[in-house]
């Protein structure tokens, strides 16, 4: 079947629909989803095609959202509750990681918890500092949840029908600078991709590049670059931070021996430390160079556009980082 | 709502002494290190409150949540006492495999969602589970607990302004016993009139009722079951007391207020009450009855302590790393 052009935002809406279609269990709640048709316009139509049954708007009161999704999910329906930006999931921390992650551990099996959180992530347009996170570690840390995040349109429909169709809590973020970018989304409606897999969207046999959401498209820039000088960097979009596809790090790596880990979140205890820990704790004999990680500085997100973009790398600090440790 | 008969108040009788006896037999397990661990919040002087409201559903239909003062709830519905004792031992023969202990017993087979630990973090689950009765038109109530302490909460605050506009079908019964673990109501709440916050959010306010008195408990609690069936959610305060402290580690409750303890044991006791009524109301009914059913229940929580005793601890790894997520 001859694939779509759809920019990510179109895939995720296409995905969320045609789930809706399929199982009647399957509602959306969220702030401005319905009426206003989403702040991201990834729900645009469904108050219309859905109804307000299906098509939840709430008021603004995300530790409501967090745990109401969850009593739903205990109780047998597929909540897919947004939180317009990931900032806002912050309120709903406990909700997230005391609730959505721990209820099938500590009543041992007796429920389950098939909600998706899905919130939009990252930075830009000078959101400030309360509104420039990409927080998918903190996260990533407790065991009972799922943390995906997609990098382009194609992984965008098939993970979040992935995240749908499974039983356990996913948080499923959306990176806001990747919303409008197009590329090719398979025609078909039953198309998911396994929870827990990356992929390698670019080989090369000098360096990994490792990453996940927006991040993998400054690695896949920074390697096309790099081609041009004759290095070949391979890059691996881990697409989940839980379960981490660790056997696809490793068997590039062992390909490699070389990695830079980037992402566009802080330094400290971050999705790096722990890609790097893996690496060196697994694939030592295979080790040729120090272990870099490429992420934004560590301060809060300054309003002022000179400083905001500072703060934040892109794929030219890929390659300073690469040419370093070759 | 059924008028209570003699057999309904011989049944609450029956529950609320078997509560009793399994909470003081707790406490005394806890001392004696039998029990581990430092959480553990026992209903001795709440009995009233649980058994009337909870007298008021539809078993199989309707559904119970609560916090970590959970043992009554679990014993009401019916849970076999020794799955629920060998999980206070963390015990593999546990309602929760011995993963939860005494703050999360649960029996999805019953409709007991289960004691939660993070205060007021059941509140909106309460609602999601109610929200699902409502999405699928079963008809169903949700029976939420509240501890008084909770209503400072921002979960209460959203969970009740979601229940109130969405006419979710869930009751708030809010348990004040006049403590938030050590600070009284008074020096916490703005408006120590709890019921009065169901206004602020178009969930109905059935108010006050004496919660050691389990007749106006089930009465109350009984119009506010009739509510939610027509669709909306309500709330009830109960003024009750706890016997015990905050949870087993609180170690100066009974000396700190020995008088107002006492007062509440000697004039207000729940058992005491329905005692009264039942040898009052019914010459059928006489003492050795009553001593009747104290006694299975101690043969009941007597077997429940032998039965997790003799219970085996999970060990292994893959015990540990079971249920962690849906395989």
């Amino acid at each position: 079947m001859a694939d779509k052009n759809l920019p990510m935002r179109e895939a995720l809406r296409l995905a969320l629909q045609e789930e809706m279609r399929r199982d009647e269990r399957i509602f959306i709640m969220g702030e401005e989803v319905g009426y206003w048709q989403g702040t991201h316009k990834v729900t645009r139509g469904f108050i219309e095609e859905f109804g307000e049954k299906r098509v939840r708007d709430t008021p603004i009161a995300e530790m409501g959202i967090g745990g109401l999704a969850v009593g739903a999910a205990m109780a047998g329906l597929r909540p897919v509750a947004e939180f317009m930006t990931i900032n806002f999931a912050f309120l709903a921390l406990d909700a997230i990681i005391n609730h959505a992650a721990k209820v099938r551990y500590f009543f041992d099996g007796q429920f389950k918890c098939p909600v998706v959180f899905r919130a939009a992530t990252g930075w830009g347009d000078q959101a400030t500092a309360s509104h420039s996170h990409t927080p998918e570690p903190i996260f990533a840390h407790f065991p009972g949840l799922y943390v995906c995040s997609p990098s382009d349109s194609a992984d965008a429909y098939g993970l979040l029908k992935a995240s749908i169709r499974d039983d356990n809590p996913v948080l499923f973020t959306e990176s806001i600078g990747l919303y409008r970018f197009p590329g090719p989304v398979p025609d078909d409606p039953d198309y998911t991709l396994p929870i827990g897999k990356g992929a390698i969207k670019h080989e090369g046999s000098d360096v990994t590049l490792i990453a996940y959401g927006r991040a993998v498209s400054w690695c896949l820039k920074a390697a096309r670059e790099l081609a041009k000088e004759g290095i070949s960097a391979e890059v691996v979009d881990v697409r989940w931070l839980r379960p981490l596809d660790t056997e696809l790090i490793f068997e590039s790596f062992r390909k490699t021996n070389r990695a830079i880990i980037v992402e566009e979140s802080h330094q400290f205890y971050s999705f790096g430390s722990e890609v790097a820990a893996q690496i060196q704790e697994n694939c030592f004999d295979y080790m040729d160079a120090p272990i870099k990680r490429v992420t934004q500085h560590d301060v809060p997100v300054p309003f002022t556009k000179p400083l905001e973009e500072l703060t934040y790398p892109d794929h030219t600090d890929v390659i300073k980082a690469v040419k370093e440790i070759l | 709502m059924a008028k209570p008969n003699k057999e309904m108040l011989l049944e609450w009788y029956r529950q609320m002494t078997l509560i009793r006896d399994f909470e003081e037999t707790s406490h005394q397990l806890y001392f004696d290190k039998r029990i581990t661990g430092v959480y553990m919040h026992l209903y001795s002087g709440h009995e009233a409150v649980a058994v009337g409201a909870m007298a008021n559903m539809e078993m199989g239909k309707d559904h119970i949540i609560t916090a970590y003062r959970d043992h009554a709830q679990g014993l009401i519905v019916g849970v076999d006492p020794n799955l629920l004792m060998a999980e206070m031992y963390g015990k593999k023969t546990g309602v929760s495999g011995g993963k939860g202990g005494s703050m999360h017993l649960a029996s999805a087979e019953h409709n007991f969602w289960g004691g939660y630990a993070i205060v007021g973090g059941h509140l909106p689950l309460a609602a999601g589970i109610a929200f699902e009765a409502q999405y699928n038109e079963t008809g169903a109530v949700v029976l939420s607990h509240v501890g008084d302490g909770a209503t400072n909460n921002g979960y209460f605050h959203e969970a009740l302004n979601y229940a109130g506009l969405w006419d979710l079908p869930v009751i708030w019964l809010i348990e004040n016993n006049g403590y938030g673990m050590g600070t009284e109501i008074d020096r916490s709440a703005g408006n120590p009139e709890l019921h009065q916050r169901a206004i602020g959010y178009g969930v109905k306010d059935f108010g006050r009722v004496d919660g050691q008195n389990v007749f106006e408990v089930y009465d109350v609690l009984g119009k506010a079951f009739e509510h939610c069936r027509q669709g909306g959610s309500a709330l009830v305060e109960a003024i009750t007391y706890r016997y015990r402290g905050h949870g087993v580690s609180d170690k100066q409750y009974d000396s700190r207020l020995a008088e107002e303890l006492e007062e509440w044991k000697e004039n207000k006791d729940p058992i005491e009450i329905l005692k009264k009524h039942l040898l009052k109301e019914y010459k059928s009914v006489d003492e050795a009855d009553l001593q009747k059913i104290v006694d299975e229940n101690r043969a009941i929580v007597e077997e429940s302590v032998k039965f997790a005793e003799e219970s085996e601890y999970p060990t292994t790894l893959e015990e540990l790393y079971a249920n962690v997520y849906v395989d």
